[in-house]
């Protein structure tokens, strides 16, 4: 694979894009910084997500049950008076690793459209669970108030641009990561799998295994955005596991290119700024957006779809 | 123990109407594996259409079959215009049905605003009746009527009509369908339609007791998820079970624990995914 | 030793008898080719021995080991390759990756997720080599859907080859070639180590017959014959099931 030739293009693309990130703060306001941290959080959740989409060929619909057991993470931690950033994320990784261990168990053994189903089941159950146990979570009015975290040497990240390098700096670790994990030997084998189980079985894969260790992967990842979303937002409450913000993550996908390394980022860019813009023009936004999605899904679908199967490895 | 005759008649009442969404979910999951994320919104459109008729008419009857004629025309016309396309794309056809989700909850959400409602029972049904020792809503027996008595006419529809033979052997296999020369197209619409009709009822019967707001949709779809799991996809007799079982935890759940009311549901989902994935009735994919 | 042992096996569908009660055993190094009409259930034995599909009754066993519950990727760990009727390759991925995905299958690195798989030069020298061997080395940047036919047959058999099988089950290797390219597959398999057990179903009975020694004959989910090829060809019944 000649993974120096394909990065001379896109390669000199990513390096003024990455040119740009750094000036965003000093070029425009806040609320630009702003959207630039939802843009890269969510790129991370959509990132997580692809592993399994776009790299296993699993179409799971319940992925924000991970974020959303990050988000609560976060929220208890901060109101029990936690704050390090790296405890938090530690256990906003793990517990969404662990959730997703506890979901592979019940879901990988489905294929198709029956794990698609039991997926998102799943994750609208902790929907509910959030929605309904109020004297835990607060139920609809969530865990509010939530500051910044510390990261222990000496910076504040109250100021959204301190926050802005900071989530920056993580989702490039997370690029990375992702990177050579596409391009390990793990990487490789969850793509065979996604073209053809049979015959990764018949070869002596454990593909069983393989998706199950995919989706715990998948989970982690997710917690990480997660756990960002709640220092960025202020808050937690139960969408943060809703069905909304799992489609939307799809979405995001076929947007920008599934089974590809930027494409899961580019996705949440155009959904992101999508939504702001279209909210900021009408109150019946919700409504625009799902015309918008019905009519990008009938008319793009077939070349942005053949993309979820795409080998752009 | 009249304590417990109440609850276990509205956990009945309950499963019945979850029953309808459920089937017409199960129906369409079943024969084209399509996860309608909309069919809550079925719900809700027709609950609200069925409010506006109510407060124009007083008429429940009207009412009832208002709802269920716009609901069937949604339905279809959401089938036939635009998952058609998607057949055996099961990710588009689920993103496809998100975005009604969106139109139709925000459009709801616009005519009728977003303070939750009570549809007004019938009058004919509005008092109370005594069973035993205990004094119970006539409307909640109603529903457990409706719910039986539809179940009775989908299990005649499914075991004894040519349409309904064609359905079940188009839940079991689909090649066999088409090598039989049918138009498998008009069936996918036609059952759609029929799906989108029995969440239609749903709401209406369930307008007066559960009520209609921003989000029941959503609720919905939530249970209609675990009943199927629980009692098997594609097959009525496990939505009816699985009705019956999660109405009454439900039910029983809000009652004595309300606010671990999901576990109790959580709970039997898990292991029967531990179990038996396809459900207790469910068919076993090779 | 035995390289595979079936022992009265046997496979229900519902109603349908697919297998009826075969018992079978393949020496080491031997070729073995299963003949018989459609029907006769020999892509349904494959899928029994290359665990599949499980058996409704009887026992499997592998160089001498019991596999009758084992899954098909572990009776793949002990030696066992096979090859699809119906092409089965990773269509959307390069010549190159397929082949890699082949080498790879055997070994631990398989599971590593974080270096790159060029970092493992055994598995990268591996795979270069299988290539040259077969006269790939041109193509290993083309996606394999966009070989011809011929072409991914082949890559078929090479692939199984990859995991440097003890036994290696080809399930009609020939199957759609031209007759330059059933040639060019069948002396492929002629030419193949006797360190590996080969067994083979064919319909072609012609390639069937120039490869194996031994041939066993099935109708209706049983045997019905089998013996060295003189035998099979002089026997009436034979003749009779694929004319009558």
């Amino acid at each position: 694979m000649k993974t120096f030739e394909v990065f001379k293009g896109p390669f000199l693309l990513a390096f003024l894009f990455a040119v740009l990130a750094l000036l965003l703060p000093s070029l425009f306001s806040n609320y630009y910084v702003g959207l630039a941290i939802q843009i890269f959080i969510m790129a991370i959740f959509a990132m997580s997500l692809d592993v399994l989409v776009g790299h296993t060929g699993l179409p799971s619909m319940g992925h924000a049950a991970y974020f959303g057991v990050a988000a609560y993470t976060t929220g208890f931690l901060y109101m029990a008076g936690i704050k390090n950033f790296w405890v938090v994320i530690a256990l906003g990784m793990g517990l969404g690793g662990l959730t997703a261990a506890f979901f592979g168990l019940l879901a990988i053994r489905a294929r198709g459209p029956y794990f698609m189903l039991i997926t998102l089941a799943l994750s609208q159950v902790l929907w509910g669970i959030a929605f309904k146990w109020r004297s835990l979570t607060r139920g609809d009015d969530g865990l509010p108030g939530i500051g910044r975290p510390q990261i222990g040497i000496g910076i504040d990240l109250k100021p959204d641009p301190h926050f802005y390098y900071f989530v920056f700096v993580i989702f490039l670790i997370v690029l990375v990561a992702l990177f050579i994990l596409v391009r390990s030997p793990f990487g490789y084998t969850l793509r065979g799998i996604r073209e053809s189980e049979s015959r990764m079985k018949a070869l002596g894969y454990p593909v069983w295994l393989y998706k199950y260790l995919g989706f715990i992967f998948a989970g982690i990842f997710a917690g990480i955005s997660g756990v960002l979303w709640v220092y960025y937002s202020g808050f937690v409450n139960p969408s943060n596991f809703s069905v909304d913000l799992s489609v939307k993550a799809l979405l995001m996908l076929i947007l920008g290119g599934s089974g590809s390394l930027f494409g899961p980022a580019i996705g949440a860019g155009m959904i992101v700024l999508l939504e702001n813009l279209v909210s900021g023009f009408t109150e019946r936004w919700s409504l625009v957006l799902g015309i918008v999605y019905v009519t990008v899904i009938m008319l793009f679908s077939e070349g942005i779809f053949s993309g979820i199967q795409r080998g752009k490895s | 123990m009249a304590f417990w005759i109440i609850q276990t008649l509205n956990g009945l009442s309950f499963s019945m109407m979850l029953f309808l969404v459920a089937a017409g979910f199960t129906l369409i999951f079943g024969l084209m594996k399509i996860i309608n994320i909309a069919h809550g919104s079925f719900y809700l459109l027709s609950a609200y259409i069925g409010l506006t008729v109510l407060r124009a008419t007083e008429n429940f009857l009207l009412a009832t079959v208002a709802s269920s004629i716009a609901v069937v025309l949604v339905g279809m016309a959401m089938q036939r215009f635009f998952l058609r396309r998607f057949h055996m794309k099961e990710l588009q056809q689920v993103l496809l049905t998100f975005g009604f989700v969106l139109i139709i909850a925000d459009l709801c959400l616009w005519v009728w605003g977003g303070n939750p409602v009570a549809l007004p029972k019938p009058s004919l049904l509005k008092g109370s009746i005594w069973i035993g020792s205990v004094v119970f809503p006539s409307y909640r027996l109603f529903v457990i009527l409706v719910g039986v008595v539809v179940a009775v006419g989908l299990w005649i529809f499914q075991e004894k009509t040519k349409f309904g033979a064609i359905v079940r052997a188009g839940v079991d296999d689909e090649e066999m369908l088409r090598g039989a020369g049918i138009n498998i197209q008009m069936v996918f619409t036609g059952v759609f339609g029929l799906g989108a009709l029995l969440a239609g009822i749903g709401g209406i019967i369930g307008g007066p007791f559960v009520g209609v707001f921003p989000g029941v949709d959503i609720s919905m779809l939530l249970l209609a998820l675990v009943v199927v799991i629980i009692g098997g996809v594609g097959s009525l007799r496990g939505a009816f079970i699985g009705s019956l079982f999660v109405g009454l935890i439900d039910n029983f759940g809000k009652a004595l624990f309300p606010e671990l009311s999901l576990f109790t549901l959580f709970a039997p989902m898990a292991i029967v995914l531990a179990i038996r994935p396809t459900g207790i009735f469910g068919k076993i994919e090779e | 030793m035995k390289a595979l042992g079936l022992q009265t096996l046997s496979k229900n569908f519902g109603g349908l008898k697919a297998i009826q009660g075969i018992s079978l055993e393949i020496e080491e190094g031997e070729r073995r080719a299963i003949i018989g009409p459609n029907g006769a259930g020999k892509t349904t034995l494959f899928h029994l021995i290359s665990g599949f599909l499980f058996p409704s009754s009887g026992r499997i066993s592998l160089f001498g080991r019991e596999v009758t519950t084992l899954q098909a990727h572990q009776r793949a760990a002990l030696g066992m390759a096979r090859t699809f009727q119906v092409t089965n390759l990773f269509q959307k991925l390069t010549v190159f990756d397929n082949i890699l995905l082949g080498v790879q299958a055997m070994k631990w690195a398989r599971f590593c997720f974080y270096r790159r798989v060029r970092s493992f030069r055994e598995i990268i020298h591996e795979t270069e080599r299988l290539l040259k061997e077969w006269n790939l080395w041109e193509k290993k940047d083309t996606l394999l859907k966009n070989l011809s036919y011929g072409e991914q047959r082949q890559i078929e058999v090479i692939m199984a080859l990859a995991t440097k099988p003890r036994l290696l089950l080809l399930d009609e290797p020939t199957a759609g070639l031209s007759p330059a390219e059933t040639a060019s597959v069948t002396s492929i398999i002629k030419g193949l180590s006797r360190e590996i057990t080969t067994l083979l179903i064919e319909h072609d009975m012609d390639v069937a017959f120039e490869i194996a020694e031994k041939i066993t004959v099935l109708h209706f989910g049983s045997i019905l014959a089998e013996g060295s090829l003189e035998q099979i060809k002089g026997n009436p019944k034979v003749t009779e099931i694929y004319l009558g």
